[in-house]
């Protein structure tokens, strides 16, 4: 992408000057107490919270989303899937809306297609917080069927509205459990993802 | 001294565990058994002999950490060690 990552330890203080900060996916802390429970809490996060609420757009994936949502930085809560399964599988999602910094490359209600791989991935907020994600358009992806309907059956965890991944309220800060990264390549079996990317280079210029 | 803290989910919560375990509850014989609800139980020792410092500590705690507010409640016993 011609942007070179630094990495960063969860025990550093200190981050270097970035344009974007990326929490990845994987486990902390082995998901004991809860996901990201304690990953919130690690000495990075304290300035991840700072640039975030600075304006620094902060993306979340799957264990990274768990953290970001412990952290307070996004709305809800990630808990065990409803089949209490580790679920790891492609599923289609539905990108809720394309203004984003995160989405300015794929087209609004556009169905695309990216892989899962958790157990704890069940989205859960209470109806006023849902009212508001839904009113102020903060909802990012949302699980649906191939041909874009948001069906139950299409929903793998029991998230609440189907909803796979959040922004918040400035839409700087993006949360989703599905991995775009790891449908980047089509050495990887699908390019779906790469539109992130694609966009955030675009808009972070 | 000693702080016994027992976190449950929310009333409304889903908690497909606890279905899971009444599920083979029922498959055990146990056909009386309703709903079942999961939660965790924590035990700790507090440097602290002031009860209502050792409180304040515990609440900290469950708030900052221990419990998730959105989809939990926590409560607490404290006892002297």
């Amino acid at each position: 992408m011609g942007r070179p990552p630094a990495m960063v330890w969860h025990g550093d203080a200190e981050l270097p000057k970035s344009d974007l900060i990326v929490l990845p996916g994987g486990f902390s802390y082995g998901d004991y107490l809860r996901s990201g429970a304690m990953a919130a809490h690690s000495p990075v996060m304290r300035e991840v919270i700072k640039r975030a609420k600075g304006g620094t757009p902060v993306l979340g994936i799957c264990n990274g989303f768990q953290v970001l949502t412990e952290a307070g930085l996004l709305p809800g809560v990630l808990m065990r899937n409803s089949t209490l399964k580790f679920i790891c599988k492609d599923v289609h999602l539905k990108v809720e809306r394309n203004d984003t910094l995160y989405t300015s490359q794929y087209a609004k209600n556009e169905v695309v297609t990216f892989p899962i791989a958790h157990k704890d991935g069940s989205y859960f907020a209470d109806e006023a917080t849902l009212d508001r994600l839904e009113g102020e358009g903060q909802v990012a992806f949302r699980y649906c069927a191939a041909n874009g309907k948001i069906t139950e059956a299409a929903n793998p965890n029991g998230s609440r509205h189907n909803i796979a991944g959040v922004y918040n309220e400035t839409r700087t800060v993006l949360g989703l459990m599905p991995h775009p990264e790891r449908l980047a390549d089509a050495a990887l079996g699908g390019t779906d993802g790469t539109k992130m990317f694609l966009s955030l280079v675009e808009r972070l210029n | 001294m000693k702080a016994r803290i027992t976190i449950t989910l929310k009333p409304g919560v889903l908690d497909p565990q606890g279905k899971a375990i009444a599920g083979a509850l029922h498959a055990l014989g146990f056909g009386q058994v309703g709903d079942v609800r999961q939660g965790k139980f924590i035990e700790l020792d507090v440097a602290e002999n002031d009860p209502k410092k050792a409180e304040a500590e515990i609440k900290r705690m469950c708030e900052q950490l221990l419990a998730n507010t959105i989809i939990e409640n926590y409560a607490y016993e404290l006892e002297a060690a």
